[in-house]
């Protein structure tokens, strides 16, 4: 994908958005609640990858996760730009808790799914976790553990970067591919 | 590029780890001492227990990304009960009922039981708070309805900032949309709408005709018939495992499909499913489970999602190469032709066709599934119709030949002025379009007209599409009864399953 991106294939742009859209979108408009905005995060964030193909090294993680980490950084940096009201610190917290909040989409949506079907039995159609072993068809065992690991893995949504994020900020130059 | 993390096998019981537990393994606590919320820990107490979260959570991301089945847990034997737990619910026991008690999904007794323990336990009230914090997270996905005009503004974005060197060419564009539009269609349709039944509706020359399948069986179809455009560019052929008869048209290869419950060779497929490829041994579960009737009732409702989803990504991956060829192919690729059963169409109109096709099956998914479906943009729709109003004179000649229409009433040379019918469609992407009635061939004017016909684009589409019977389509009409009732029998009769 990255050398079709490269060559300026148009038909590897289109691709790349029906694959990371929903996602991209998805994480911005958690971080910004807002749909004009979001829209105009998704095309920065489609904007900068087509216009810096480079800028993504394979070798630091996933695609999805360089993307979904961009993403929420330039979330991040649109929220910070637009908060007119509060102190530095007010703002820099209200960023914090969008971007958790952004990170922890981000988690529910890749972990596997044996979890996150866990989850969704639990917490939004409100079963207890025996009728979440029950319809998964699994050992009420396996239901409490699926239950703890899975909500153990979204907690770290507070206390740490995206996965690649963390250990790869993009590389965004400054002044590139967004308005100021 | 990346899959979405694989969907791990369900474990065996005798696979289950308490995932934890050798991070947490209980230290022995004094009586006062062990009260972590209140009382001074021991230096070491704080310090580890972090370093022990750091490893949780790392393992926890871990197993997130690469999901392998927990090992068994060596130490889980070894946890004993704490010192304040009674019998029946032990530290273990306790501990595995967090996540649980976080959601506030497990028993009464279970939660007295826990909380009572938290007031005694640090390690397990410090995680208690924590997983209760990540409850707080858990939020409702957004319908991720995307709005479908942000497609088109993004790629053109990009295409502003940066220019394609190997661009889709502007013919092929509304196939690359309207596949898209579908396939963002199946992306947020839950695993049991793709049994929903589908009924395909068209219209057979002389009455309408229907058939019922599934979501698979449709993709299956616009896998089978975008093939014909595959074939046509040198590419392989989707059912080329399959005794096809020769010439076979789009009906052919449907029912081919259709009857043979998929595909020999889609066993492969499973490893263009994510996750899939890392499990060598399902496609022989698949077959070994006779619920699953993963090939037998593909088009027939019991569709496996795994098998439905492998037709969606060959359906997807087919027309990724399509564009992707067609892209590098230079302009000399719109000389050939795409050979249906009984007439051939140029390439440009083959694809345009495809995307007709795309929309108009999408639309019938929707129904299904009770999703709105938008029309086209206006420029594609605008093509789309064009194509139907292009082919009108070559279908109203062929009815006739049929007996199906009224006999030409004037002999006009080719080139001449004829009797012309004035289509005039409405809304965006509309547009007049002058058919000529009595020979393909003869030239149609406005002067000419012995009708008007007006209507709306998607209805217009709708009717060329066989939804809607052409006695009942919704059209101002004016003029010469007969001329207007061959137009809008051939729009219909453009239709096939």
């Amino acid at each position: 994908m990255q050398q079709r991106l490269a060559r300026g294939e148009a038909a590897a742009l289109s691709e790349l958005y029906d694959r990371f859209a929903p996602l991209v979108h998805g994480l911005a408009h958690r971080v910004l609640d807002d749909e004009d905005a979001a829209d105009s995060t998704t095309r920065d964030v489609f904007a900068y990858v087509w216009e810096h193909p480079d800028a993504y090294d394979p070798r630091r993680g996933p695609l999805r996760s360089w993307i979904a980490a961009l993403t929420q950084e330039r979330a991040a940096g649109r929220l910070r730009r637009q908060e007119r009201e509060g102190s530095p610190e007010q703002i820099e917290e209200k960023v914090r808790t969008a971007s958790a909040a952004a990170r922890a989409d981000y988690i529910v949506t890749s972990m596997p799914a044996s979890l996150r079907a866990a989850l969704e039995l639990a917490y939004f159609q409100r079963r207890d976790y025996r009728q979440t072993a029950e319809r998964l068809g699994v050992t009420e065992d396996e239901a409490r553990r699926r239950l703890r690991l899975g909500l153990q893995l979204l907690s770290s949504a507070t206390t740490r970067g995206l996965p690649a994020a963390s250990a790869a900020p993009p590389r965004v130059p400054p002044g590139v591919g967004r308005p100021r | 590029m990346a899959r979405l993390p694989r969907i791990p096998t369900p474990r065996k019981p005798a696979e289950d780890g308490d995932w934890p537990a050798r991070a947490s393994v209980p230290r022995p606590r004094t009586g006062a001492g062990g009260d972590a919320e209140t009382a001074a820990e021991p230096a070491a107490g704080p310090r580890t227990e972090r370093m022990e979260r750091t490893e949780q959570a790392e393992r926890a991301e871990r197993t997130a990304r690469s999901a392998p089945d927990a090992p068994a847990d060596p130490d889980r034997p070894a946890e004993g009960a704490g010192p304040d737990a009674a019998p029946e619910y032990d530290h273990v026991l306790l501990k595995s009922l967090l996540g649980a008690w976080a959601l506030a999904a497990c028993s009464a007794e279970e939660t007295t039981a826990l909380e009572s323990h938290l007031t005694r336990c640090g390690a397990c009230a410090d995680e208690a708070l924590r997983l209760r914090d990540a409850v707080g997270l858990l939020h409702h996905e957004d319908s991720l309805d995307l709005d479908p005009t942000l497609r088109s503004r993004v790629l053109d974005g990009c295409l502003d900032r940066r220019p394609a060197r190997v661009p889709i060419p502007e013919w092929a564009v509304p196939y690359d949309a309207e596949s898209a539009r579908l396939e963002a269609l199946l992306h947020d349709m839950a695993e049991a709408e793709w049994r929903a039944p589908v009924r395909l509706r068209w219209f057979d020359g002389r009455a309408s005709a229907v058939r019922e399948t599934t979501v698979a069986g449709v993709i299956g179809h616009l896998l089978a018939v975008d093939g014909l455009v595959a074939v046509a560019l040198g590419l392989p052929d989707p059912l080329a495992a399959l005794p096809l008869p020769k010439a076979a048209g789009p009906s052919a290869r449907t029912e081919a499909l259709w009857s043979a419950g998929g595909l020999p060779d889609l066993e492969g497929a499973f490893g263009g499913v994510p996750g899939a490829a890392a499990r060598p041994g399902r496609a022989a579960e698949a077959r070994a489970d006779p619920e699953a009737e993963a090939y037998g009732g593909l088009f027939t409702g019991h569709a496996a999602a795994p098998a439905a989803r492998a037709v969606r990504a060959r359906w997807r991956d087919q027309g990724h190469t399509l564009l992707r060829t067609i892209s590098f192919a230079g302009p000399g690729v719109t000389g050939l032709d795409v050979a249906y059963h009984d007439f051939r169409l140029p390439l440009k109109d083959a694809l345009l066709e495809r995307a007709f096709e795309c929309w108009v099956h999408a639309g019938d998914i929707a129904e299904a599934v009770d999703y709105p479906y938008e029309p086209p943009a206006g420029p594609h729709l605008n093509l789309m119709v064009d194509l139907a109003a292009r082919q009108l004179p070559g279908t109203i000649a062929h009815r006739r030949r049929a007996g199906l229409a009224a006999p030409a009433r004037r002999l006009s040379a080719a080139g001449a002025p004829g009797r012309t019918l004035h289509l005039e469609v409405e809304g965006a992407g509309g547009g007049h379009w002058y058919i000529p009635l009595d020979s393909p061939g003869t030239a149609a004017t406005p002067e000419a007209a012995v009708a008007h016909v007006a209507l709306d684009g998607a209805e217009f589409c709708q009717l060329a599409a066989g939804h809607v019977p052409p006695q009942e389509a919704a059209a101002g009409q004016e003029g010469d009864r007969e001329a207007i009732r061959d137009v809008l029998y051939a729009a219909a009769s453009l239709s096939r399953l």
